[in-house]
């Protein structure tokens, strides 16, 4: 029996009609078409799914969708702002950060949401900070300098400085 | 030296943008109007005879759509390596038997995801179970259960390659030693599931979007199964998240999306959950590895006796290449005057194995680079002077093996120990620390076709606009490596523009020109030789063109570069490259510049593949002896690529390689109970975290080879080979226990330890010689799954 929700994402308010047991990352890929966010798995073991909600990073293959009401829920999607890349976005392109791109999204949004409550962290911070998320590509050297160079850029006022 | 202007260069991948927004496309966020969900209907069993299929129930359920089985298809029993077509075995969907769980028996096509999930419960099969055979020692036993009737035996395919007196020099040798290793079955873990979206018009063409690292494999194998012209097939390839050797073979959710597409007369998706790729996934191929080496005192290798039993599972697919590639890549690193090889791949009821980053290197690597740790030890050497002393050189031919063009083992060898302190670590760590070295050889793509098409390897357009611009029409798969970045490089260079001003179109079967897919590390040499040749072709009709109005003189040369066309003694006379283009255009009434490229390697030299990598490593591990676990501190990594064309994602391939290599030394192991995968789950599956990756350090040697596209060499395949016996060596250097099975765990170090405190404790040395459990004498003749190199050869156009 479908249910309507409404889900705020990346500041825009949806309704959508849904089967209670719909997970977020379902609803968020097939109801509201955006893709960016990945599923690699359905036991929170990938981080793929990584969404920010209400500023805390979540699996959202283990969120259900009606729990996400009321919420604010931030997808890869909605992370450029005004036509311009996060400095997140433009450290992974620069350092090579990303091969395949398929935990792109997940790792970018897990590194925001860390990088939100420990803006200088060090590097051995960042591997904990992203050993939620797997990659299968890079063997996350490249990835770590990526996201130590965008908490520099943040640092300096968000532009892009290496 | 030439100066290069956008090769070589740090450039950031060309398809960064859209992957780090989110906007890349991949086969599961494909859809279209009136689109059903296809669910697949797996094996319960490792071996059973289909009695009865009933599928009334599942088509009565509200939602369903379509429902097909083994009876719905040709029949067709097909191969992805075609060159082995007599050898035939599998059917996409079952027909007569199951060989192992999770073995494609029906699917489903609903309007719902849930509906063809609640479907697949409704199919009543009536199985008669019938003995299986797991291991493969059991499997080559004469009253062994026969998986495929054509064999007999349950031996697939063999390999040997013998030159030299090797019983001789055994003879003559001051040394002999003999070992066995072990390396379990691993699975690619590429984050991207395997997916497809197939929609057959009613026209009977079929279009297919599919998460795949070789278009033309699908092409053609969809083409032999559903009984359809390869040319009616458009097989287009989005974004691929990872492929690492386990999106080359046409699986059965390609075929079955497309019969139920054909069925139902709407697009059909079906997405792989990770439960089904662990379970019934294709995977990395066990082996049992013997190895017999003779060797003179001083270090020097003198004979090889080696056999490889490989752990098939249930079907060929591409077993045919790791059976020679297990020859081959251990036969590649140093001089043996005589040598012995063989390799078996025995048919068990396991999941079929398939290429894996390395294809048939990793296991006998890591098998021959412990072995040699362990000669050095036994004579006293430095095992990094014994790899220098017996290292392959430039222009080395190993008989029936290869033929060596450029190498820079040496320099790699030399670099690696020089960066890693090696001669102030090895043996001389405090207890519990430890360096190992160890090192390989690998292909810059296959000499043998292994589609068997009269086509190209390799083919690329590049067509010339009058606004600067140019674009680049191919078919070569970027699953993620970065060829298109690569290629784009390529093409610029050529053409004397900037990467900006290249578009690259990687698209379909239909419309871009021929190439045989991403794999065994042919794309660089490959589609970047056959891109450089089409680059030439327009850059030569503009230069025709231009030359006249220029005033060109007959001992005079022309020059593309930095976007103008001009005459290379007098770079003042000359037009930008629009300019350059247009004329040109004019000149044939309006055809527009198109440029047309192939590259055909079997006019190359090198036996096996066009040119050959090599590489050395070090590994430096901390191993704590109270939980037997290891942490990986460095590793140290050489490797001669011949030239980095794009050094930023060259790196990026040799750090992957290593962070995959490590999970196969130290974590990575599906489990077994008989049949029955334990762990399908990334949970307890475990694949190196970010915090558990050690710093690494890679160095780019460049020996510039002739084969390749500015000198371009194999990278981001070869460097898997040699991290686990690294580690392994490493592991020994620092707590004296030798662990010669994969993966090396915490228990297995354990264990080694304690019976290292008993052989102390008993006062003197344990020498056992390893017998093997593999008898293969005489069983392997009569087989028709014998292969040489006439395999190879195909048919020649």
């Amino acid at each position: 029996m479908k249910r309507v929700i409404g889900l705020s994402v990346n500041g825009e308010s949806h309704e959508v009609a849904i089967e209670p047991n719909r997970t977020l990352v379902k609803v968020l890929r097939q109801g509201l078409g955006l893709t960016g966010t990945k599923q690699g798995c359905d036991d929170g073991a990938c981080g793929c799914c990584t969404v920010i909600m209400d500023g805390r990073p979540v699996l959202s293959c283990l969120v259900l969708a009606t729990d996400a009401q009321g919420k604010e829920i931030l997808t890869i999607e909605g992370l450029a702002a005004n036509g311009q890349l996060h400095p997140l976005q433009s450290a992974f392109i620069e350092h090579g950060a990303i091969q395949c791109g398929f935990c792109t999204p997940g790792m970018i949004l897990s590194a925001k949401a860390f990088l939100d409550e420990d803006p200088e962290p060090t590097p051995e911070k960042v591997k904990i900070g992203i050993s939620g998320n797997l990659c299968r590509c890079t063997g996350y050297v490249k990835i770590t300098q990526a996201i130590l160079s965008a908490s520099r850029a943040l640092g300096s006022g968000g532009q892009q400085n290496d | 030296m030439t100066e290069f202007s956008v090769v070589g260069k740090r450039i950031p991948r060309v398809d960064g943008v859209v992957k780090a927004t989110g906007e890349a496309r991949y086969a599961g966020d494909m859809s279209l109007p009136r689109m059903l969900y296809g669910k697949i209907l797996r094996s319960p069993h490792p071996h059973a005879r289909i009695v009865n299929i009933n599928t009334d129930k599942a088509e009565r359920l509200h939602g369903v759509k379509a429902v097909i089985s083994g009876r719905d298809t040709l029949g067709i029993k097909y191969i992805t390596f075609q060159l082995l077509s007599r050898l035939a075995d599998d059917s996409v969907l079952a027909i007569d038997k199951v060989r192992f769980v999770g073995d494609e028996v029906a699917a489903v096509a609903a309007i719902d995801e849930d509906i063809a999930e609640e479907a697949l419960d409704l199919i009543k099969v009536e199985y008669q179970e019938l003995p299986a055979v797991f291991d493969p020692a059991e499997a080559m036993k004469a009253d062994a259960p026969q998986i495929h009737d054509h064999v007999d035996g349950n031996i697939g395919l063999s390999r040997q390659v013998e030159f030299g007196d090797v019983d001789q020099a055994f003879k003559e040798s001051d040394y002999v030693r003999e070992d066995i290793f072990h390396t379990p079955a691993v699975i690619h873990g590429f984050l991207e599931t395997h997916a497809c979206l197939a929609s057959f018009d009613p026209a009977g063409k079929l279009a297919i979007w599919t998460s795949t690292q070789s278009p033309y494999s699908v092409q053609t194998l969809l083409a032999k199964t559903l009984g359809i012209r390869e040319g009616d097939i458009k097989v287009t390839r989005p974004h691929v998240g990872g492929g690492f050797g386990g999106k080359v073979e046409m699986l059965a959710h390609e075929f079955c999306a497309a019969l139920l597409s054909k069925k139902t007369g709407r697009p059909v998706r079906i997405e792989y959950t990770r439960d089904e790729e662990f379970t019934a996934g294709r995977r990395r191929h066990p082996m049992m590895i013997e190895l017999k080496s003779g060797v003179k005192k001083d270090g020097t290798l003198v004979v090889r006796a080696c056999r490889n039993i490989i752990d098939g599972g249930a079907y060929l697919g591409l077993g045919g290449i790791v059976v020679s590639n297990s020859i081959t890549l251990p036969a590649l690193t140093y001089r043996v005057p005589n040598y012995r090889y063989e390799a078996h791949r025995v048919y068990t009821n396991k999941p079929p194995g398939t290429a894996m980053r390395g294809f048939g290197g990793p296991q006998p690597v890591f098998a021959l680079e412990s072995h040699l740790d362990m000669i050095a030890k036994d004579l006293g050497i430095d095992p990094a002077e014994m790899r220098l002393k017996n290292a392959v050189q430039p222009g080395d031919e190993i008989p029936k093996v290869a033929k060596i063009s450029t190498c820079g083992l040496s320099e790699c060898i030399q670099k690696a120990a020089n960066r890693a302190g090696w001669a102030g670590k090895k043996g001389r760590l405090p207890k519990g620390r430890g360096v190992g070295m160890a090192c390989y050889g690998f292909a810059s793509g296959a000499l043998f076709n292994i589609f068997n098409t009269r086509l190209p390897y390799s083919e690329v357009h590049v067509k010339l606009n009058d606004d600067g611009t140019v674009n680049i029409l191919t078919q070569a798969a970027d699953i993620g490596q970065g060829s298109n970045t690569v290629l784009s490089q390529i093409v610029a260079e050529e053409l004397g523009v900037s990467v900006e001003d290249v578009t690259i179109t990687a698209s379909d079967t239909q419309n871009a020109p021929m190439d045989l897919g991403s794999f065994s590390s042919r794309v660089t040499l490959f589609a970047g030789n056959a891109a450089r040749a089409a680059a030439a072709d327009a850059k030569q009709q503009v230069f025709e063109a231009t030359s006249g109005p220029l005033g060109l003189k007959i001992h005079q040369h022309m020059e593309a570069k930095d976007r103008r066309i001009y005459i290379r003694e007098h770079p003042e006379k000359g037009l930008t490259f629009s300019e350059a283009v247009l004329a040109a255009q004019r000149a044939k009434n309006g055809m527009p510049v198109m440029g047309r490229g192939i590259f055909d390697p079997r006019k190359s030299a090198g036996f096996g593949s066009p040119t050959w990598s090599f590489g050395a490593q070090v590994a430096e591990v901390e191993v704590d002896s109270e939980t037997g676990q290891v942490e990986v501190l460095k590793v140290t990594a050489a490797h001669d690529c011949g030239k980095a064309i794009n050094p930023l994602l060259l790196e990026g391939q040799l750090e992957g390689s290593i962070h995959m290599g490590m999970g196969y030394a130290l974590s990575e192991e599906i489990l077994f109970d008989g049949g029955l995968t334990l762990n399908p789950s990334s949970l307890n599956y475990k694949i190196p975290l970010a915090d558990q990756t050690p710093e690494i350090e890679t160095i780019e040697v460049e020996t510039h080879d002739p084969e390749g596209p500015f000198g371009a060499k194999e990278a981001g395949e070869g460097l898997t080979l040699p991290v686990a016996p690294a580690i392994a060596n490493a592991v020994y250097d620092a707590v004296g226990v030798r662990i010669k099975e994969l993966p090396i765990t915490p228990n297995k170090i354990l264990k080694a330890l304690e019976e290292n405190e008993d052989r102390k404790q008993e006062g003197s040395r344990i020498e056992r010689k390893q017998q093997s459990m593999y008898p293969t004498e005489g069983n392997t003749k009569k087989q028709k799954g014998v292969i040489g190199y006439g395999d190879f050869e195909g048919d020649q156009s």
